[in-house]
C-alpha cells in the first residue's frame, strides 16, 4: 500500500515536473514574442568601425543598426516592411501631438510603464535631460536638427550650462513633455524620430560614454563591446512591447556582432554556416555567385541615398559653370550603375533627390538632348560634344584635376570613371584613395581645397531638406572646417530663398512644400555644384538559418525581427 | 723601368688560351638552361616593347581608359565588354572573358572594361623598365659603397658597414613600403627638383635603395678579399698609387661579383615593384605593372581569374629566368670552375 502511494506519488511527481520543465522551456522570455523562432544567438559580421556607443553621438549607420534595438525616442519610423516615404510614428509618446500655437507648441503625453534596462521608469524628467544632453555632448546634429527648441541656441553656445529652460518642459503630474520652437517645423517628428533624440535615464554622464553604454528602453542591452573584436546584446529583462511598429520585441535571445571581417570573408562565413548577416554590401564579385547559389537567401534593400562628386565651386576649374556643366553632361551614368553591380542594384541619378524622397520629381538636365532649361525624364547617355565645346569656351583644357576618393574598391571604380571622363575632356587628372573615415573629413575642409570629392550620402531620415538644404545650403558652409557637409562650398541666397520656402510651406501643405523642394532641386542642378552619379540598393546574404521579414525602411535591417531556425 | 700592374702583366700561354670573358661567354651559351631563360626574357621584353602596336593597331583599344559602357565586335556580332551575370536576381555583372582572338579582348577585360593582354604589355614595360633600371642604380651605389668600405677600411668601413647593417636590420618590404607610402602622397622635393608621385623615378630609386645593403655586403667581401690579393700586394710594393689599384686592380676583379648579382637584384626588384604596385604605392594608375594588375584583378578572382593569373604567370617566367641565367653567369664567370673546365 505504502509502495503503491509512494509509486502513484513519485509517478504524479514526475508528470507534474515534466509538464512544468515543458511549460517552462516553452514560456517565452520576458519581452519575447510568443513564436516557435524565439531564442537562439543571431551571429553578425562586419568590418567593425562601430565607433561610441553613445545614441546622442554616433553617426555612423552601422551603429544605428545596432542601436535602434536599444534605445527610443519619442517617436520613431516604422520597423516593419513599407515605402521609403513613411512618416515618423509614435514610440515612447502614446501619440503624435497635433501642433499648437502655430505649430510652435508640440505637447507629448509619454507612456506609462516603460523602464530602462537598469529597472528605473521612463519619467518626463528624463525625456527633457536626454534633450539638454544632445547639446552637453555636442550631438552633430544639436545645431541643424534641435537648436529651434527655445532655448536650444544658447545651449550651443554654452553646452555646460544648457537648460533648455522654457523650450522642454517636463509635467510628472501630468505625464507630459511640452516642446516650444522658435519656429514652425515640419520636420520636428521626424528629428525627435531620429537616434540623437534618444531617450536616456536622467543621471547618464553628459560626456560621449564611449564604450559604456548607457541603459535604454528598447529589447536588448548591450552587454559588453569591445571595438577591436566585437559586441554582444542580450534581452532587457525590463523590457515588455508596447508597439510593434515602433519597437518590436526581439526575436533572438541573444545577438553577437564580430568585427575584423571583410566582406569577401563575411560572404564565406555566412555560407558556411558561421555568421548570420553581414553588415557590408556584398561584394561585387561575389554578387554573380550568391544571386545563383543563394538566390533565397538573398534580400535587395531600397533606402535613400545617392552617390556623387562634388565640385570645390570655390577654386579652379570648377569655379566656373561652364566646366561644372560639362562634366554634368559627359560623365557616363550608365558606367556608375555597372560599377555598382548593374540596373538590378543601382540606377543612374541626375539630381540630388533620390529616387522615393520626398519632393522627388524626375528630371535630369544634364544628358544627350537635354538641358537646365529644358530637363529630361531621366538620363539617357552622355553628352560628349556638348561637354566638349563648354570646356572650349571656358579654355581650361590641360589644366590639373585632382579626385579624392575613398579606398574602398567600389569607390575606386567609380573615380577612375570620373578620371576617365575628366581626361577625356582634356584635363591632366589623378585620383587619391584614402581610407574613408578620412576621405570624409579631409573633403569636407576647404583649407584642403579638393576640387572633386568622391562620396555618398544616406538620409538621415525621409525628408527632401536632409538632400538639398544639408548638402548645399549657405548655412552648411563652414570654411576651414572639417566638419562642413557643404562639400562644395556652394551657397546661392536664391536657392536658399527656396529651399526656406519649402520648409515653411510644408509644415501646412506638405504636397505645395514638395512641390517647392522639386522646384529647388532644379535650382540647384542648374548650377551644377555637384555630379549626381548614381543610387543603389543594398544586398545582403543571409544564413539558411535566418528567416522573416527583416527589412524596413531607414533602419534598412531590424535586428530584433531575425527569426532563427 | 715600366710599370705594369699585376693583372696586367703578360702570361707565356696568354696568346694561345682565350681570356675570361671569352670562356664565361663560351661556358654560358653552352648552358642550355641559361639560354633558354634569355630567350624567354627577350621574347618577353621584345612582347612588352611592341605594346603600343598591339594596343592600337591590333587590339584597337585604350588600356588606359575605363569602357564599362563599351562593347566591341567578336564574329560579326556585337558584344557588351561588361556581361550580366546569369542568375534569377540579375545580380552583378562580370567583364568579358577571354576571347583567345588578338584583336578582341583576347585575355578579357579588368572591372574598368579594359584590355587585359595590352594592359599586361603595357605593365610589363612599366615592371621590367622599373626593375631593370633598379637594379642598375643599385648595383652602382652598393659597388660605390662596398668598393669604399673593402678597399679603405677603417673608419670608412666602420661607418659604412654599420649603416648598412642599420638598413639591413628593417625587413625590405616594410622599408620600401614606408618610403613609397611618404613619396607617393606628396611626391618628391629635391631642391629646386620635384617628381610628382606618379613618376617612375620614385619605385625605381625606392627599390634600388633598399636592396643596396644586399648587394655591397658581397662586393665589400670581394674587395677585401683582393685587397690582400698577390698582385695588389706587389702593386703596392711597386709603388702604384692607391686610385691605379683600384681601377685597373680592384673594379676589374669585382665586375664578375656585379655582372652575377644584376640579373638576381632584377628579379628581386620586380617582385618588389609588383608588392608596391599591388599595394597602390607603385607605378600610378591609370598607368600599369603587372602588380596594378594583380591588384585589378583581385576583385575578380572569383569571376575572371585570369586578370590576376596573367600577370601573376609573366612575373613568375620573368623572374625565374633572372635567377636561372644569374646562375648560369655566375657558372660561367667562377673563375676556379672555369680553369677547372679549361684544364
Amino acid at each position: 500500500m505504502r509502495l503503491k502511494s509512494f509509486l502513484i506519488f513519485g509517478g504524479a511527481c514526475a508528470l507534474f515536473a515534466t509538464a512544468s520543465t515543458t511549460a517552462f522551456a516553452e514560456a517565452p522570455a520576458p519581452g519575447a514574442p510568443a513564436s516557435p523562432h524565439v531564442g537562439g544567438t543571431l551571429r553578425l559580421a562586419g568590418q567593425g568601425m562601430l565607433g561610441t556607443m553613445d545614441p546622442q553621438v554616433s553617426y555612423l549607420h552601422i551603429a544605428y543598426q545596432v542601436l535602434n534595438v536599444v534605445y527610443d525616442g519619442l517617436t520613431t519610423f516604422s520597423k516593419s516592411p513599407g515605402p521609403l516615404t513613411r512618416q515618423a510614428i509614435p514610440d515612447l509618446a502614446e501619440s503624435l501631438p497635433p501642433p499648437e500655437d502655430g505649430g510652435l507648441t508640440y505637447r507629448f503625453h509619454l507612456r506609462h510603464g516603460l523602464h530602462f534596462s537598469n529597472g528605473k521608469e521612463v519619467t518626463p524628467d528624463d525625456v527633457a535631460a536626454s534633450m539638454r544632453r544632445i547639446f552637453k555632448v555636442n550631438s552633430p546634429t544639436a545645431g541643424p536638427y534641435y537648436s529651434h527648441i527655445v532655448g536650444g541656441a544658447a545651449c550651443l553656445h554654452y553646452p555646460d550650462h544648457c537648460t533648455l529652460a522654457g523650450g522642454v518642459e517636463p509635467d510628472d503630474q501630468n505625464w507630459t513633455v511640452t516642446f516650444h520652437l522658435t519656429h514652425p517645423d515640419s520636420e520636428f517628428f521626424d528629428r525627435l524620430a531620429f537616434l540623437h533624440a534618444a531617450i536616456l535615464p536622467a543621471d547618464a554622464p553628459t560626456h560621449d560614454v564611449g564604450n559604456d553604454a548607457a541603459p535604454g528602453t528598447g529589447p536588448y542591452r548591450i552587454v559588453s563591446y569591445d571595438p577591436n573584436t566585437g559586441l554582444r546584446m542580450e534581452r532587457n529583462p525590463y523590457f515588455r512591447q508596447w508597439d510593434a511598429e515602433a519597437q518590436p520585441a526581439g526575436y533572438p535571445d541573444a545577438i553577437t556582432y564580430t568585427f575584423g571581417m571583410d566582406p569577401e570573408a563575411s560572404v564565406t562565413a555566412i555560407e558556411n554556416g558561421q555568421y548570420d548577416w553581414m553588415a557590408e554590401n556584398a561584394p561585387l564579385d561575389r554578387l554573380g555567385e550568391i544571386g545563383s547559389r543563394y538566390a533565397d537567401r538573398v534580400r535587395l534593400i531600397d533606402f535613400l541615398n545617392l552617390y556623387y562628386a562634388a565640385l570645390n565651386v570655390n577654386i579652379p576649374p570648377f569655379n566656373d559653370l561652364r566646366v561644372r556643366q560639362a562634366f554634368n553632361y559627359a560623365i557616363n551614368r550608365k558606367a556608375m550603375v555597372i560599377h555598382a553591380g548593374g540596373p538590378a542594384v543601382s540606377i543612374p541619378s541626375c539630381q540630388l533627390l533620390p529616387v522615393g524622397s520626398p519632393g522627388f520629381e524626375p528630371s535630369c538636365a544634364y544628358t544627350k538632348g537635354a538641358s537646365p532649361e529644358h530637363p529630361a525624364q531621366e538620363w539617357r547617355a552622355p553628352d560628349m560634344e556638348r561637354a566638349r565645346q563648354l570646356i572650349k569656351e571656358a579654355g581650361v583644357s590641360g589644366q590639373r584635376v585632382g579626385i579624392v576618393s575613398p579606398s574602398t574598391p567600389g569607390y575606386v571604380a567609380m573615380a577612375n570613371e570620373l578620371r576617365s571622363t575628366l581626361a577625356d575632356l582634356g584635363f591632366v587628372v589623378s585620383v587619391r584613395a584614402i581610407t574613408q573615415a578620412v576621405q570624409f573629413t579631409y573633403i569636407q575642409n576647404s583649407d584642403n581645397r579638393v576640387q572633386v570629392g568622391l562620396t555618398g550620402w544616406n538620409a538621415d531620415y525621409p525628408a527632401a531638406s536632409s538632400y538639398l538644404q544639408a548638402l548645399l545650403s549657405c548655412g552648411t558652409f563652414t570654411p576651414h572646417s572639417d566638419n562642413s557637409i557643404n562639400i562644395s562650398g556652394f551657397c546661392d541666397h536664391g536657392v536658399d530663398a527656396i529651399m526656406d520656402r519649402a520648409a515653411s510651406v510644408s509644415v501646412t501643405d506638405q504636397k505645395a512644400g514638395d512641390a517647392l523642394w522639386a522646384e529647388a532641386s532644379r535650382a540647384i542642378m542648374a548650377q551644377a555644384p555637384v555630379v549626381p552619379l548614381n543610387q543603389v540598393r543594398w544586398v545582403t546574404l543571409l544564413s539558411a538559418r535566418v528567416h522573416g521579414e527583416i527589412r524596413a525602411p531607414i533602419y534598412e535591417v531590424v535586428f530584433s525581427k531575425f527569426q532563427l531556425r | 723601368m715600366e710599370t705594369q700592374t699585376a693583372a696586367s702583366a703578360p702570361s707565356p700561354s696568354r696568346a694561345s688560351v682565350p681570356g675570361p670573358w671569352r670562356m664565361a661567354g663560351r661556358s654560358l651559351t653552352a648552358n642550355r638552361s641559361a639560354m633558354t631563360a634569355l630567350a624567354a626574357l627577350m621574347l618577353v621584353t621584345f612582347a612588352c616593347l611592341l605594346a603600343p602596336f598591339y594596343a592600337g593597331d591590333v587590339a584597337r583599344t585604350d588600356p588606359f581608359t575605363s569602357n564599362v559602357a563599351g562593347s566591341f565586335m567578336l564574329g560579326g556580332q556585337e558584344v557588351d565588354i561588361m556581361q550580366p551575370n546569369d542568375n534569377p536576381l540579375h545580380l552583378g555583372l562580370s567583364p568579358v572573358g577571354p576571347t583567345w582572338n588578338p584583336s578582341a579582348y583576347m585575355l578579357g577585360a579588368d572591372s574598368q572594361g579594359r584590355d587585359v593582354a595590352a594592359r599586361l604589355l603595357y605593365g610589363g614595360r612599366n615592371s621590367l623598365l622599373i626593375s631593370f633600371s633598379a637594379a642598375l642604380v643599385c648595383i652602382a651605389i652598393a659597388t660605390v659603397v662596398g668598393v669604399s668600405a673593402g678597399f679603405f677600411g677603417g673608419f670608412v668601413d666602420t661607418a659604412l658597414s654599420r649603416l648598412m647593417d642599420i638598413m639591413w636590420a628593417v625587413p625590405v618590404y616594410l622599408f620600401a613600403i614606408s618610403l613609397s607610402i611618404v613619396t607617393i602622397s606628396q611626391g618628391l622635393k629635391i631642391g629646386p627638383f620635384t617628381i610628382e608621385s606618379d613618376n617612375l623615378l620614385i619605385p625605381i630609386f625606392i627599390i634600388a635603395l633598399v636592396y643596396v645593403p644586399y648587394a655591397a655586403r658581397p662586393i665589400r667581401g670581394r674587395v677585401m678579399a683582393l685587397r690582400n690579393a698577390e698582385f695588389v700586394m706587389a702593386a703596392r710594393s711597386l709603388g702604384v698609387p692607391q686610385h691605379r689599384i683600384l681601377l685597373r686592380d680592384i673594379v676589374p676583379n669585382v665586375s664578375t661579383t656585379l655582372v652575377v648579382l644584376t640579373p638576381l637584384l632584377t628579379a628581386l626588384a620586380l617582385l618588389a615593384e609588383s608588392a608596391l604596385s599591388f599595394l597602390s604605392i607603385g607605378v600610378q594608375a591609370p598607368a600599369a605593372s603587372w602588380g596594378t594588375i594583380i591588384q585589378d584583378g583581385e576583385g575578380l578572382i572569383y569571376t575572371r581569374p585570369m586578370v590576376a593569373i596573367a600577370p601573376g604567370l609573366a612575373i613568375v617566367i620573368v623572374v625565374l629566368a633572372l635567377n636561372i641565367l644569374g646562375d648560369g653567369l655566375r657558372d660561367a664567370l667562377d673563375v676556379r670552375e672555369t680553369s677547372r673546365r679549361g684544364a
